[in-house]
């Protein structure tokens, strides 16, 4: 299986956003791209050249770019609108709070560039928060897809779900583990590797990490389960409770601070339900810097050797 | 359509009652705006009663105008003329403020019919404003946006971003209104953060600009004429008012900006307006 992690096609998820867009777009009068000025960045160029009366170009200008999406959502649009995440997030979290939020406004917000891999650009560029900043607001929907299709699929899901949904993707190729006919289940985790010592959560490009982990650590005669959390709000609460019973203990493993994102709001599964021990491989409250994506993954404990040395400390809490 | 299409005289009438209802409504909510809701009537009156293309029987109705107050504050205005042009009975009005009412103390989309979008923050109305006049384009819809803005609020730099975007886009089907007051919480305007000269920053920003006496019924109503009709880019009215206006001793004074009278207080202004607590509070309640 190892082998075999090695060997998948190399596809980015911006491209799946960008992909789904002109897909909507073909099908769907209703839908409507919003950029604030790097539109092919974050690939929703290919929308922009096929369905140019339905693009709008906002300049930079973030602040507007979610209200004039919130207003065009009033008049029955389907509004998607993408920047970098830091700044799709980050930069009008109060126009997502009160005017997207607080409102139920039918706005579909794209974080392209989110977590460390983004690479040189460095801290400013690199979305590290975002997860936390946009499960933290009532209404919220939050999708981390892992790969191309996933993402995709999770656009095209996206323009269905009624009201405010936060999707984060990539800037860089990641190993594709889905494929085309691979459905999306918006709200359901799915178990990618069945085990029973130990289960591995992770989301984004932690899942493949995750799966090179589980591969490494079965060699040592360590049963790993691995889930790839995709939605995280609505966080799939019954997948996590069974995982923590039948394994008893846990590792998350996200791109993201580890305040507030997608281990957090696992470990507030826990702690409620089933309080199993939890080991958490993230960002540890620091801000990125400048590198090459993998040197970077590796600086900052996100590679599947994190999560091996992780599962082994939970284990060792395990009861 | 508007469903009234009032004249000058019942405009004024009609914004004799909408003062009566901000002082009665703040009286009975014991907290509240007081001073902007006062200066925004006389042509927010004329706006719902003359031009607004609505159905307060139907807030959702898909073809109708839509109005936005980027002032989220300035509810008691807001919520007066939702409950005079029929949207919910007026006896709501008396509910203002409390727990579990329809009437936030900032609008809330979700809570009350002929709310467009929750607000309260300053500086957002206009983008989404924006949105709605770029969306009916888009859609070729004859639909108006019209949007009501402080002066204070202009000091929030998003504002300037949705200016900027409505001249880009030549929006002449969006119009703006502002209640240029000259007040905010902490005092005259030009002292704490001046705005001025307000009506060069919209011309720079290929609006079409009117200024105008925004108490004087006959100037407001040329006012929206005009913006109704003229093409090619949006337009900006800035209405000069007086902040508490109708309230003797609430004009121009930065006080009234964010508190109620009291209820000696109201007696006062209401007895200034032609009207008692009692009365006026009977006249909601029956409402």
């Amino acid at each position: 299986m190892l082998k075999e992690l090695t060997r998948l096609e190399m596809k980015k998820t911006r491209e799946g956003f960008g992909h789904a867009l002109v897909d909507l777009g073909e099908k769907d009068e209703r839908i409507v791209v919003l950029a604030a000025d790097v539109t092919d960045s974050v690939n929703a160029g290919f929308f922009a050249r096929r369905f140019p009366e339905r693009f709008v170009q906002v300049g930079i200008a973030e602040q507007n770019m979610a209200t004039v999406a919130t207003g065009l959502s009033l008049v029955g649009k389907i509004p998607f609108y993408s920047t970098y995440g830091a700044f799709s997030t980050c930069r009008c979290m109060d126009q997502i709070r009160i005017s997207i939020c607080y409102s139920n406004a039918n706005v579909k917000i794209c974080g392209a560039h989110g977590g460390i891999s983004v690479g040189p650009d460095g801290a400013t560029h690199q979305a590290l928060e975002e997860i936390a900043m946009m499960r933290s607001l009532p209404n919220m929907k939050v999708i981390v897809p892992c790969d191309y299709w996933q993402s995709k699929r999770a656009t095209m899901a996206a323009a269905y779900i009624d009201g405010p949904v936060f999707l984060r993707f990539g800037r860089e190729a990641v190993p594709t583990l889905t494929d085309e006919s691979t459905p999306f289940d918006f709200g359901k985790g799915v178990v990618l590797r069945d085990g029973g010592d130990v289960a591995i959560i992770a989301c984004g490009v932690m899942v493949y990490e995750a799966l090179v982990a589980a591969e490494v650590l079965g060699k040592q005669g360590i049963d790993c389960r691995v889930i790839n959390l995709h939605t995280i709000k609505p966080i799939d609460r019954d997948l996590i409770i069974r995982a923590a019973r039948e394994c008893g203990a846990i590792v998350t493993a996200e791109e993201h601070q580890v305040y507030g994102g997608m281990g957090s709001a696992v470990a507030e599964v826990l702690v409620s339900h089933v309080p199993v021990p939890q080991e958490f491989v993230a960002v540890m409250d620091r801000f990125g810097q400048s590198g090459q994506p993998d040197e970077l993954l590796r600086a900052f404990g996100l590679k599947s050797e994190d999560i091996v040395a992780a599962a082994k400390r939970v284990l060792k809490r395990k009861k | 359509m508007n469903p009234f299409n009032y004249s000058a005289e019942q405009l004024q009438a009609a914004a004799l009652d909408v003062r009566r209802d901000i002082i009665t409504m703040l009286v009975e909510a014991k907290s509240g705006h007081t001073g902007g809701p006062l200066s925004c009537t006389d042509f927010a009156t004329a706006l719902s009663f003359r031009y607004l293309n609505h159905k307060p029987s139907e807030p959702h109705w898909a073809d109708r105008d839509f109005v936005f107050y980027s002032i989220g504050h300035v509810t008691p205005v807001n919520y007066s003329l939702l409950a005079e042009c029929g949207y919910f009975p007026l006896k709501d009005l008396m509910t203002f403020r409390k727990l579990n009412s329809r009437l936030q103390g900032h609008p809330h989309r979700l809570d009350t019919p002929g709310i467009e979008i929750s607000s309260g923050s300053l500086g957002q109305g206009l983008s989404i404003a924006c949105g709605v006049a770029k969306g009916s384009k888009i859609d070729k819809h004859p639909r108006r946006v019209f949007c009501i803005m402080g002066d204070g609020e202009l000091q929030e730099g998003s504002c300037w971003e949705a200016v900027m975007f409505a001249g880009h886009y030549h929006l002449d089907n969006l119009g703006v209104i502002v209640d240029y007051n000259k007040r905010q919480i902490d005092g005259e305007v030009p002292k704490i953060m001046d705005i001025a000269p307000l009506a060069d920053k919209w011309h720079a920003f290929n609006w079409h600009v009117l200024e105008i006496d925004g108490h004087d019924m006959q100037q407001i109503l040329a006012a929206y004429d005009e913006m109704l009709h003229h093409q090619g880019s949006p337009t900006v009215i800035i209405a000069h008012t007086t902040m508490g206006r109708g309230v003797s001793f609430m004009e121009g004074k930065s006080e009234w900006h964010g508190k109620p009278p009291t209820m000696e207080q109201g007696e006062q202004a209401l007895r200034e307006l032609g009207t008692t607590y009692d009365e006026w509070s009977s006249r909601l309640l029956a409402g």
